[in-house]
């Protein structure tokens, strides 16, 4: 009947409506935030990641699925008259550091073949869990880079650069290794569009400042703090992130069209080519938000009593144990009387080997081996 | 309403009752407890310092064989002792310092650190692998404190022979087990304060910590937040251990940048913000304020009759103490807000000041000078000074003098293991007697190295840092030190473990050194390409084109008029014109 039409018809909306809602596939949202650059000219730099830092933990991304790398401190530098505060708005208005930061990479350490390093996961066994990106083939990963850069390449600390095919070869290792679900990349740097026009791999959707042989200039000064406080680009998406809310439904489309020409005098670009789903129907929280899963019962649930403690041995009492003691902070008569340290005895070093080799050389040569047996 | 058991996984001991689990809740006997504090006191240039501590002690033993692995975690963090528990720590103590301590203006700090980061740690003597541990652990705490102390590694630790000897309870002394490290150039910012806030059984919402505000406690002249981890004795007989663990942090404000040039201080003022509760996990919370010298001139309100008498470094002081664990501490307004004024100049003059300075000129050689200063009217102490110096500073060792009141001064002791290039930086330790109210100057002379082009930092034309060297003196006191180290001491006083009465032990950190190395021009390859391959295009091409060049006779091609004469007579076979 018509009324039953009507009613598949109106499940069926429901359906990919909800539908829509879980189509992205990713169940959990990393974040790689990148500033290469040193110095405190560059405070502009740290402003921008620390702005992205600031969006993506807000909506929702703890600070265990953020790698934060920044190259150098501009909040506790000396040459900062407000200490330890970043500002991205020269009336002061928004501290972008807060008091709840974590960076994982800081000063020498944000190099290159780290970054590298973080992206595919070949890290030293020894590096802590903070500083890993643990994603899986279920991650939507968050990667933005921002400091100076050129046509195809982007500096790290003014002594070594990343390019573009360096950049596209680590994604598709990362796409082999399934490292990632879907991967949004952003950049701000000068001629940023040319660092992904070699990316080859899938379910990748990148947005740069500025084209090829465009620079992205800078926002506005601070007169007191002396510098430049934010990127042009950087400066409008935080703006664009500061609407949205962990429940917003902005898509895609809305992110590209953030800073047009008019405001950023450079041309942001994009490039959706290798991404499988319409721009139009991913959300901005994919990838600044977070996924959590959220299981609710009605369920009661009894907890038994806890641990018992282990019973002390009952043997304690019989045994004379002797009392412990401080130890002499500068006992100067033991360290006069100190003995010199037994060296450990190593295996004769290359000089010593070599010495010893003429000698016996020398030595057989003078006098042969047959005649050995008359000396001995 | 479905019911769901859950069973706890760590049940050894069977009941032999029988009975069910769903009884009334006993909880476990609390074996640990919180003490925090936080004392203030006046310097006599205008300037204040506070010092916070926050102790956690855990009756219980990590590296005891036999017994069950710990999983059990309530005020100790589950952190740091899954670390001590992995790597056998003994004892550990991390301090990540912003700004230099000026003792001959502040007087000497309850507890010493360097500037940048330093690391010490005592492993326990059943580790077979001390540099491996040494390694891995390093790692792990540049995770747990944000802080880049994985740059700790083989060229800028050491091995020290006499000093540092272990804070807590220890019977094997043998140096092989101790390893120390100091990064000169470690920033410490809000991000190593975030995780060190979240060590702290309350956190930053309640207690003591809820004064800790970044944008305040970095804007300062010194600032220091250190971790110390050591076993202690649980009670009068010492026959048990406890495991200590003091989080600490001393600041220094200002007087001209915070303070707007008065001598009138108040917590709002510091740290802006005022005290509305203790820590409810804390078992005492109290506040200090050294009221010693001028008690005429001074002004603290709210006023409070608890005062107590400390003896501390070498000499007795008076405080007062306000304890937070009772409301009426916090008055009506329920919150609590220090005020105090002062107008005379109590000075405590130090008894031991060291500095450190590089002489010399030009990029090829120089000088370290190290003054250890005496300032005793009377008597004279030994001290070891101990000096860590990075390979690429080359010591000439036998240029080494040591001179007190310009007389030779030879040191009762000294351990000196070479550098090895790119594997071992240097290790000075020299026991030096220093005569009553005097100067001792120890100089060494170095020669700088040229890195390789791959070794440079970033930024090189910054400079290289020498970390601070470390005098740990027995001072004589003033006044009789208790040796009595029970737990009802205030905890300022009580960190050093006091062997004798007569003198107390002080450890005085120099100044880091930055030193220049030559730096090449990294800029010179691609300047040389360029040059070198514009001169031999110039210079060789044209050499070239001179010696094979041969010239032919060109004619100009004719007018048009011409052309089409010429056109037509080829057609007509007809000779064509010139």
């Amino acid at each position: 009947t018509d009324y039953n039409d009507l009613y598949c018809l109106f499940t069926l909306v429901q359906f990919t409506k909800a539908g829509q809602f879980f189509s992205s596939g990713h169940t959990n949202n990393w974040a790689v935030l990148v500033c290469t650059s040193r110095f405190w000219f560059n405070y502009r730099h740290v402003a921008n990641t620390l702005s992205v830092y600031r969006s993506v933990k807000r909506l929702g991304i703890p600070d265990s699925h953020i790698v934060l790398m920044l190259a150098d401190d501009m909040a506790c530098n000396y040459r900062n008259p407000k200490p330890a505060t970043v500002f991205s708005h020269k009336n002061m208005e928004l501290n972008v550091y807060g008091d709840d930061v974590e960076v994982d990479y800081r000063g020498y350490e944000v190099t290159v073949e780290n970054f590298l390093r973080v992206l595919t996961g070949r890290l030293p066994p020894s590096t802590p869990r903070s500083k890993r990106l643990l994603s899986d083939d279920r991650s939507n990963i968050l990667i933005y880079l921002t400091g100076h850069g050129g046509n195809g390449f982007l500096k790290f600390q003014d002594s070594e650069e990343i390019s573009n095919m360096e950049l596209a070869d680590a994604f598709e290792q990362m796409w082999q290794k399934r490292r990632y679900n879907e991967l949004l990349f952003i950049i701000d740097t000068c001629q940023g569009a040319s660092m992904y026009e070699r990316f080859y791999s899938p379910n990748l959707m990148a947005l740069a400042s500025s084209q090829v042989g465009e620079d992205s200039l800078s926002h506005q000064p601070d007169l007191a703090i002396g510098v430049h406080l934010m990127d042009k680009y950087t400066f409008y998406l935080l703006e664009f992130l500061e609407e949205v809310h962990p429940a917003s439904q902005a898509n895609m489309n809305d992110l590209f069209k953030v800073c047009p020409q008019s405001q950023c005098v450079s041309t942001p670009g994009h490039r959706t080519d290798l991404f499988q789903r319409d721009p139009g129907s991913v959300l901005i929280t994919d990838f600044f938000g977070s996924v959590r899963k959220v299981e609710i019962t009605k369920d009661t649930i009894n907890l038994t009593s806890p641990v018992e403690p282990p019973i002390q041995r009952s043997g304690s009492g019989d045994i004379q144990i002797e009392s412990l003691t401080y130890v002499d902070q500068l006992p100067v008569a033991e360290i006069i009387h100190q003995k010199p340290k037994q060296k450990d005895w190593h295996p004769p070093d290359g000089f010593i080997l070599g010495l010893w080799t003429l000698i016996l050389l020398v030595f057989f040569q003078t006098y042969g081996i047959k005649h050995l047996k008359h000396i001995f | 309403m479905n019911e769901r058991q859950w069973q706890s996984t760590d049940v050894e001991v069977n009941r032999s009752d029988g009975t069910k689990n769903s009884e009334t809740f006993t909880p476990a006997p609390a074996k640990d407890q919180f003490q925090e504090e936080l004392v203030i006191r006046p310097l006599h240039s205008g300037d204040i310092y506070a010092s916070f501590q926050f102790r956690t002690l855990w009756d219980t033993d990590f590296l005891q064989e036999g017994q069950k692995k710990v999983s059990h975690y309530r005020l100790f963090p589950k952190s740091l002792g899954q670390v001590l528990s992995k790597f056998s720590v003994q004892e550990l103590h991390i301090s990540f310092t912003q700004g230099f301590w000026r003792t001959m203006q502040w007087g000497q700090p309850f507890i010493p650190s360097p500037p940048g980061a330093e690391l010490w740690v005592w492993f326990h003597h059943t580790v077979s692998d001390v540099d491996g541990n040494w390694k891995e652990l390093t790692n792990v705490l540049s995770g747990i404190f944000c802080a880049s102390l994985n740059f700790i590694d083989m060229t800028n630790t050491v091995q020290p022979s006499a000093s540092f000897k272990p804070l807590g309870l220890g019977n094997a002394t043998d140096h092989r087990f101790l390893r120390y490290a100091t990064l000169p150039r470690e920033i410490v910012c809000t991000e190593n304060l975030t995780p060190w806030k979240k060590l702290l059984p309350c956190g930053s919402k309640a207690g003591l910590a809820v004064l800790m505000k970044s944008e305040k406690l970095f804007h300062s002249s010194f600032h220091s937040q250190a971790v110390h981890i050591r076993p202690i004795c649980q009670d009068e007989q010492c026959t048990s251990k406890a495991w200590e663990l003091r989080q600490t942090l001393n600041v220094v404000f200002d007087h001209y940048t915070s303070g707007q040039g008065k001598k009138e201080w108040s917590l709002f003022k510091m740290f802006s913000r005022t005290l509305t509760e203790a820590c409810p996990l804390a078992s005492s919370s109290k506040v200090y304020v050294d009221i010693t010298d001028n008690p005429e001139l001074f002004e603290l309100s709210p006023a409070t009759p608890l005062l107590s008498q400390a003896v501390v470094l070498g000499d007795r002081r008076t405080y007062s103490v306000y304890d937070l664990t009772r409301a009426e501490t916090f008055g009506q307004l329920r919150s609590f807000n220090l005020l105090l004024r002062w107008k005379g100049d109590n000075m405590l003059r130090p008894l031991l000041h060291a500095e450190r300075y590089v002489a010399g000129f030009g990029l090829q050689t120089g000088e370290i000078h190290t003054v250890i200063y005496n300032n005793h009217p009377y008597r004279a102490f030994p001290v070891l000074l101990m000096d860590s110096v990075p390979w690429y500073l080359q010591l000439y060792i036998h240029t080494l003098t040591v001179t007190s009141k310009s007389r030779d001064n030879k040191p009762s002791y000294i351990h000196y293991q070479p550098a090895k290039d790119r594997h071992r930086p240097h290790l000075l330790e020299m026991l030096i007697q220093l005569p009553p109210h005097s100067m001792t100057e120890v100089t060494v002379q170095f020669e700088r190295a040229l890195l390789k082009w791959t070794e440079y930092t970033p930024d090189p034309n910054h400079g290289f840092y020498v970390g601070s060297s470390v005098i740990s003196a027995l001072v004589p006191s003033m006044v009789a030190m208790s040796t009595n180290f029970t737990q009802d001491q205030p905890l300022f006083s009580s960190f050093v473990p006091v062997k004798e009465e007569s003198s107390y032990f002080v450890r005085v950190y120099t100044e880091p050194l930055l030193v220049n190395l030559p730096t090449p021009d990294f800029s010179m390859p691609y300047n040389v390409i360029c040059l070198t391959c514009t001169v031999v295009a110039v210079g060789y091409g044209s050499f070239y084109n001179l010696l094979t060049r041969t010239f032919q006779v060109d004619e100009p091609s004719p007018p048009l008029a011409k052309r089409l004469a010429n056109f037509i007579r080829r057609i007509r076979g007809v000779p064509l014109l010139a």
